[in-house]
């Protein structure tokens, strides 16, 4: 007599739609999914065991290496939570600057995944396109920082240097021109049949699933849930300006689509705003426990020097106490939970990664499905491996 | 101040025997309950002051610092009324586990798996509590004190020689 029987396929850690190195374990029977089991941690670097031997500056550049699709996101999380627990007020300027990075970083971050999540689903022109918008974004970050990806370019107290005057002309063509690309890419998309078919009703997940589940960024709101910790919980200025909070109805990843377009929309005015309300005035706060000197004095007297090479080889001595500071990455909530025995060196510091989180829902959102939606599904979660191994 | 917290005050009446420490620092609050205590105050919080969001959940090390060498931490966060809240248990290293919050959130189960795995402390009816981030067969677990940064076959660094 004939049996059937479910069969167990390894997924990954090397393929193409994984995003990096997740490997899935899947248990099918025929096409459809029966469980997923995923693992992790083959780009587990220790960034949390680093972290407790390294000084408050020295931490920074670890952190542009956990979502390496958004450095300067992770650079803001850190640096928010070290000021808290310090205690600094950091310049008007410096905090309009980080704005601009933060929401440009949402849009990179943003176009990598819709230029993945497409390419999955089969449509490769958005993916050609989405990289050209990026290439501009990474010549921003290059102009700032010197570098396109490890950016390392927020300091405790403000900024590491001013931004070139180029810097304005450049960002604003770029908001200019982009909300016109995003109608580009729709026009690719929404009303794509191939796009609707594969998005629409795939890996749902309610709203109260997706709270036990913890997640969080535009995943929860295409669920439904309104809430936006640039909103509800500002950080970094997020107060002063305005910008609509999409929420998705259908729970699919149609809808997680929607959001993050819109999300997309939104980053442009906000970047808009924070450049008619750029000043000219300090980027680093009047600090010299806590921030280097600027370099003119560094380079030109004795005082300077000495001040210079305190901070970088001391460090500075943190108060004792725990501080959270958590911001809405591009996927979530990113947290820094610092805890300080006094010395000028973390106790502990925790990273709260939101593709971590939001990856453990992957087995409700895609069992029962056939594995091509599955891959549709890691599109959606936008998931960066560094995050989630650290 | 801390004691105005609404969900302090509310801890106070009803747990008042397992409470051991209310904190403020920068305008955050941090409540040590007790161990034996912890599911049954995760899940009023949860029930009944709509903490509904389990963020995170970590522990720290505190090997030669304190008497209990582990500190679990849990911060929560409520949508609907956007506060936070953590809540601190002390673990002692000759009994190092505590019981799972899985029930309560689904979220804790990564996370309690990550804390085993690089904390060694385990959960009493975790469903599923293997390592995560570490191999299968690694022995130890990294983020406690007394393991070596440098790996455990190398000589620990002692600083730089000049």
């Amino acid at each position: 007599m004939a049996t059937t029987e479910t069969m167990t396929l390894n997924m990954g850690p090397q393929h193409p739609s994984t995003h990096g190195v997740l490997r899935l374990v899947l248990e099918l029977d025929g096409e459809v999914i029966v469980k997923v089991t995923p693992h992790i941690g083959y780009l587990h670097r220790g960034v949390e065991k680093l972290s407790e031997h390294r000084t408050y500056h020295q931490i920074l550049p670890l952190t542009d290496r956990l979502d390496y699709l958004a450095p300067m996101s992770n650079n803001l999380g850190y640096i928010l939570a070290v000021e808290k627990l310090m205690g600094v007020e950091v310049p008007d300027r410096a905090e309009t600057i980080r704005i601009i990075m933060a929401e440009l970083t949402r849009l990179e971050s943003h176009l990598v995944w819709i230029a993945c999540h497409a390419l999955d689903i089969g449509a490769m022109t958005v993916f050609i396109y989405a990289f050209r918008e990026r290439e501009t974004v990474m010549e921003i970050y290059e102009l700032i920082s010197g570098a396109r990806m490890t950016s390392n370019f927020f300091r405790v107290g403000g900024l590491s240097q001013d931004v070139p005057d180029e810097f304005v002309k450049k960002v604003s063509d770029f908001i200019n021109v982009m909300p016109g690309y995003l109608d580009q890419y729709e026009g690719l998309l929404t009303t794509n049949p191939i796009w609707l078919k594969r998005t629409i009703g795939n890996g749902v997940i309610s709203a109260e699933d997706a709270i036990d589940f913890g997640i969080t960024g535009p995943a929860l709101r295409g669920s439904g849930v309104d809430w936006d910790l640039r909103r509800d919980n500002p950080y970094s200025g997020y107060d002063k300006y305005q910008f609509k909070v999409p929420v998705g109805e259908n729970c699919d990843t149609f809808d997680r689509y929607k959001v993050r377009l819109i999300e997309m929309r939104e980053a442009c005015k906000i970047v808009r705003q924070a450049l008619d309300r750029l000043k000219p005035g300090p980027v680093l706060a009047d600090c010299p426990q806590v921030c280097y000197p600027p370099k003119e004095n560094v380079y030109n007297s004795i005082e300077g020097l000495i001040h210079h090479f305190k901070i970088a080889s001391e460090g500075f001595p943190a108060p004792e106490g725990e501080v959270y500071q958590g911001v809405e990455a591009p996927k979530g909530e990113l947290g820094f939970y610092i805890v300080s025995d006094g010395g000028n060196k973390p106790e502990r510091m925790r990273i709260r990664p939101p593709s971590f989180v939001n990856l453990q829902a992957i087995e409700k959102m895609s069992v029962g499905t056939m594995i091509a939606d599955l891959v549709a599904v890691i599109g959606t979660l936008d998931i960066v491996l560094g995050e989630i191994d650290r | 101040m801390a004691e105005n917290n609404r969900a302090v005050q509310k801890l106070r009446e009803k747990f008042a025997a397992s409470i051991i420490d209310v904190v403020e620092f920068r305008g955050e609050v941090t409540v040590t309950v007790a161990k034996t205590a912890i599911i049954e105050i995760l899940s009023f919080l949860k029930q009944s002051l709509q903490y509904n969001l389990l963020t995170d959940l970590t522990a720290v090390d505190y090997l030669g610092k304190k008497e209990e060498r582990f500190m679990m931490v849990y911060l929560l966060y409520s949508i609907p009324n956007k506060d936070r809240l953590r809540i601190k248990t002390p673990v002692s290293e000759e009994n190092c586990s505590i019981p799972t919050a899985t029930q309560v959130w689904r979220t804790a189960n990564w996370l309690e798996r990550e804390v085993y795995d690089l904390f060694g402390v385990t959960f009493e009816g975790h469903p599923d509590l293997r390592r995560i981030l570490m191999t299968d067969d690694w022995v130890g677990h990294p983020l406690r004190k007394d393991y070596p940064l440098q790996g455990p076959d190398r000589e620990p660094y002692k600083g730089r020689l000049s």
